[in-house]
Order: structure tokens, then sequence, then C-alpha cells
């Protein structure tokens, strides 16, 4: 934007596309387009050669005969994933572990960034930021042994401290009816406080004017929290809920497969969890892609849609 | 500014609230380092909560006397090196071109590099291909084959569009090329932002397991987090055993917690800088909307 404003009305020829000439704008230009040639090589050897690889989706996928000469079949591989046994299931834990976490990780955000914007002591503000940051540094692997050891039934803390007040020590990642609430937990142990982020920019774009004008009003705290806090960060709310609804789909599958066990797979496994059992452990490259495109296009639907209405509530999008 | 009873109260308790969940957030950490440096007996007993009970570093001596930790940490250190230098220097060569918007064809390579921003790339297929160009099993294939984040080029473009376009065209007029220009002019006007997504790549790189499991199967190979993963899985099985009732061998426990702790010192030491750059970047990008 700052550029059309610059006035450089002296050295535009310089810079400005001459017009008409296309071939001498390339030349002129030519060092920018090496400097792309390195990333262009990159995105069509790691991004568009395995987007070409998709259509085995559709084919018969044999090793020996590569991606181009395998046999086509149609739709038989998503035939026999809507007609199999784990369809229901997939879509059903996709989108519960998706919709857990909305339920619950999204306010919790909120309500943090709110609890942390009135704090107005700036160390113990900055203290408590710095600590809930600090998780999301940490990788799937670390979290998940953490979950792992504390959760165990013999040494773990968690189930320690349930032994302190009496109750019976659990074995609860082989039993399927917590698996989305620990799930759901570390998962707000483990992004909330960084999530809670542009919230508290939000918080902090609010006009203190607003609040100094509600205070000379008698507004009292709850007041100025309902009157002028909520409004004012309700833009960014709603923005941020429509993109989080439009990628429940794309819930990843990194963390999913370090918690769960065959005994767990009813509640726990996912659509892209499932992907990697058939495609990379089972070697049933076409079906796995198959089942993994039936999954990306519903899930490109929903992240476009969701773009779209956030582009109409506010100009904040992806793109 | 007088506060009413209520309103006193209220922040008393906003106040201790905060300082749970930070307590909730911090715990974990303290936890697993005080049993990692514990004493075995004092760790089976179940008598460490928050300081080490029988200060020890056996469980390190354990853990750093295998070849193939040293092995897993050589790996993980030179991809982030390594892989971090390359995507930052792909992610400049990417971002600068973009940026100008005179440049032909603009649209088309924004088209081509964005597209992964919604569309991921399939699992299956990709992970064909890398066997296809035989990158399976390499460390400089593994490093290569992430190279650039369509995200951090959308950052990296978006500052480079903010630098006054003046001080390239007067440089243009000296005769700079566009090459020289960007290294000797644009990069360093740009050492913030870079060292953003630096950190960015580092944190990704670092703490990434899952391709370097399913790409790097050989053991020399390994790296941290999936030799620790690789561990915990392990360790399953004897926890099964133990949930039995064999409470035999609970050394298990802080030798784990010591790999944790090992894993996660240097994320620990970026943090400061993290902190500093990323989550400032964060709300600039938040802010601007």
């Amino acid at each position: 934007m700052k550029s059309a404003l610059s006035p450089s009305g002296k050295s535009a020829p310089v810079l400005r596309p001459k017009r008409g000439g296309l071939w001498s704008c390339i030349v002129r230009d030519r060092q920018l387009y090496y400097m792309l040639i390195p990333v262009l090589v990159f995105y069509f050897l790691f991004v568009y050669m395995p987007f070409y690889g998709v259509q085995i989706a559709f084919k018969d996928y044999n090793l020996f005969l590569g991606i181009h000469d395998s046999k086509w079949i149609g739709f038989d591989h998503f035939v026999e994933f809507f007609t199999g046994p784990y369809f229901w299931q997939t879509l059903r834990n996709t989108f519960l572990i998706s919709l857990y976490g909305l339920i619950f990780g999204f306010p919790i955000t909120i309500l943090f960034a709110l609890s942390v914007n009135e704090v107005r002591n700036k160390k113990y503000k900055s203290f408590v930021q710095t600590a809930s940051y600090i998780p999301y540094f940490v990788s799937s692997v670390v979290v998940a042994s953490l979950v792992v050891n504390f959760l165990s039934p013999s040494y773990g803390i968690i189930n320690r401290i349930i032994e302190l007040f009496g109750g019976e020590s659990k074995y609860f990642m082989i039993m399927p009816e917590y698996f989305r609430g620990i799930y759901t937990i570390m998962g707000i142990w483990h992004s909330m406080g960084f999530n809670s982020i542009v919230f508290l920019a939000a918080l902090s774009g609010i006009d203190a004017q607003l609040y100094e004008a509600a205070t000379i009003d008698g507004a009292g705290k709850l007041k100025q929290i309902l009157h002028v806090t909520l409004p004012g960060i309700m833009p960014t709310v709603v923005v941020m809920l429509i993109l989080r609804i439009g990628q429940m789909m794309s819930l990843g599958y990194e963390t999913i497969i370090l918690l769960y066990q065959p005994a767990t797979y009813e509640t726990a496994d996912i659509i892209s969890s499932y992907v990697y059992r058939q495609g990379i452990v089972g070697a049933d490259y076409g079906y796995a892609t198959a089942v993994d495109l039936f999954n990306s296009v519903i899930s490109c639907i929903l992240v476009v849609t969701a773009n779209k209405i956030s582009n109409k509530v506010s100009d904040m999008g992806i793109w | 500014m007088q506060l009413s009873t209520g309103e006193k109260i209220y922040k008393v308790v906003n106040n201790i609230l905060l300082f749970i969940v930070a307590l909730v957030m911090l715990y974990p950490f303290i936890y697993v380092l005080a049993v990692s440096l514990s004493d075995v007996v004092a760790v089976s007993q179940g008598r460490v909560w928050l300081f080490p009970i029988g200060f020890n570093l056996s469980a390190y001596e354990r853990i750093f006397s295998q070849p193939i930790l040293w092995v897993a940490y050589g790996n993980s250190l030179f991809i982030l090196v390594v892989g971090t230098l390359l995507s930052v220097f792909l992610t400049i060569l990417a971002a600068y071109p973009l940026s100008k918007k005179r440049l032909r064809g603009r649209t088309f390579f924004t088209f081509i590099i964005a597209l992964t921003l919604w569309i991921k790339v399939p699992m299956i297929p990709f992970y064909l291909n890398m066997q296809n160009l035989h990158l399976d099993n390499s460390l400089i294939g593994y490093i290569v084959a992430f190279a650039i984040s369509a995200f951090y080029v959308v950052i990296l473009k978006t500052y480079f569009q903010s630098i006054p376009e003046s001080l390239e065209e007067s440089a243009k007029l000296d005769g700079a090329s566009d090459f020289q220009i960007l290294w000797r002019i644009m990069a360093p006007l740009a050492v913030p932002s870079i060292l953003t997504i630096a950190l960015y790549y580092a944190v990704d790189k670092w703490n990434g397991y899952f391709w370097a499991m399913t790409l790097l199967k050989d053991e020399r190979f390994t790296t941290l987090q999936v030799y620790l993963k690789k561990l915990v899985v392990e360790m399953n099985v004897t926890e099964e055993m133990n949930a039995l009732g064999d409470l035999g061998n609970i050394i298990p426990e802080t030798f784990i917690y010591a790999t944790i702790v090992v894993a996660v010192i240097p994320m620990m030491i970026i943090y400061p800088f993290v902190q500093k750059f990323l989550i400032k970047g964060m709300m600039v990008g938040a802010v601007k909307g």
C-alpha cells in the first residue's frame, strides 16, 4: 500500500512497467525471476508432484507400475470407505473431538484473555502470560509423553492424587470413555495461552476513552466488561469462531496417533489417523489417498465457506 | 481511583485464579524436572511432588551413556541449524520478488505458493513422492522437503512491502542490481522479521516428529522426538505389566522424565527470544488483521 503512495514521480521509469513491453519487463526484472527459480523448483517437487499423485485415489495403485500406469478403478475406494465400518466412526470422532475443543477450549481462551487484561500489575501480567505461552513451544511428543506418564496407573501423578483422596487408580489411556476428555484438556493446556494472544491484541486495541466515559457515567467493573470490553472484542471473537468452525475437519493426527491405542479406537480414531494407519502403516496407498481426499474436500469446503462468511463479517480472513 | 469492595474482591479473585492457571501451565515442567533429579526410591514411594528428593544425576548419566541419544541429539541439532538456515534463505528468495508490484506474473506466482495455505499437501502421495525421489531416509532430503512454509513467506512478503520503495529506487539509480538491493539493503532492514520467521522455523523443526518418524526409518537418522516417542511407546508395554501388579522396576519413570527434560531444554533456551520477537510479531499481525 505504501509504495503506491510514495511520491516518486521522477524516478518512476526505473520501476514502473513500460507499457506494452512484457519482454522488456521480464528482462529488466530477470534477477527477481532468478530468485524465484529455487522456490518454484521446491513447489514443483514437494507440492505439485504430490498433488499429481492424488489420482491414485481413483486407481488400483501398483508399486511397480507407478502412479501413471496403474489401472483406473473409478470410485471403488470411496465406495469401500463409505460402506465400511470405519466411515461413521472416524467421521463422528473427527467431528466430536473438534467440537469438544470448540465448546470448551474456545470460551476458556477468551475468559483467560479477559482475566489477563484486567491485571494492572505489569510484572504479574507478564509472568502469567509467559507461563501460559510455554506449553505451546514444547513438541506434541513431549506433551503426549507427559499425558501418558501422568496418567500411568502405577506411578502417574494424577492417579496418585486420586488415591490420596481415596479413589482408585485407573488406566485411563485404555479406557475409550476418557479419551476425548483427556485430549481436550491436553489441547487447552497446550495452546490456550498462545491462542489468547489474538484476543489480548484485540483487547489492547479498545479505546481507553471508552472506559473513562463509562466510569464517569457510573459504570462498575462488571458493566464496563459487558458494555465496553465485550463489544470491543466481539468482531475478533466472531471471526476466530468462524475460522475455528472452518477448521473442524482438518483436525491433526499427530497427537492422536501418539495417544490412541487399539483399545480406544472407537472414540479416538479420526479420519486422518485412519489414513495414516491404512496408508503408511498398512501400505494400502490408493485407499488411504481416497479417504484423505474425501477429508480434504470436506475441510476445503468448510474453510472456504468459513472464510467467505468471515470476510463478510469483517475484513479479517486467512487470505 | 476509588475501588468499591466488590471490585477489590473481584481483583483479588482474578489474580488468584490467574496464579492457579500459571501454576497449572508450569507445574508439569517442575514436576518432571524434580522427578528426573530424584532418587529412585523416593520416586517409587511417590514422595516427590515439587522438589527433587535425594538429589542425583543417575538418570541423566544413564541416558547420556547410550550412543543412540547422542545420535538423536546430533540429528535434531543438524536439522535445526541447517534446516532453519535453508528455510530462511529460501523464504527470503520467495518473499522478496513477490513483494514487488511491478513483477509480471506476480499474482500467478503468489497463487502457486499460497495455495498450500488452504489445501494441505496430501499425506500418502507426498510419502510416495519422497520414495520416488529417493529422498526418504536422508537428512538432507527431509530438510529440503520441508524447506518452505507458505505462511512465513506471506509474513515476510508483507514486511518487505512496508519498506518504502524510494530506497530501492535510489539504489537502482546508483546502478545496484536486484540481488545487491536484496542482500545489501532490504534483508538488513528486515532483520527483525527474518529473525521472527527463523524462530518459527526453528521451533517447528525441533518439535516436528511425524515426518521424521515416517521418512527417516534408518536408526542412524533417529531424531530426538522420534527417540522419545519410541521410548514412551515402549514404556506403555512395561506399564501394562505394571498395571497387572508387577511393580518391580520403577527406573523407567526417572529415565523418561530425564529424556523429556533433555528434549525440552533447547526450546527453553530459545524461549526468551521467542517471547520477545514471536509474540510481538503475532500481536502486530493480529492488530493489522
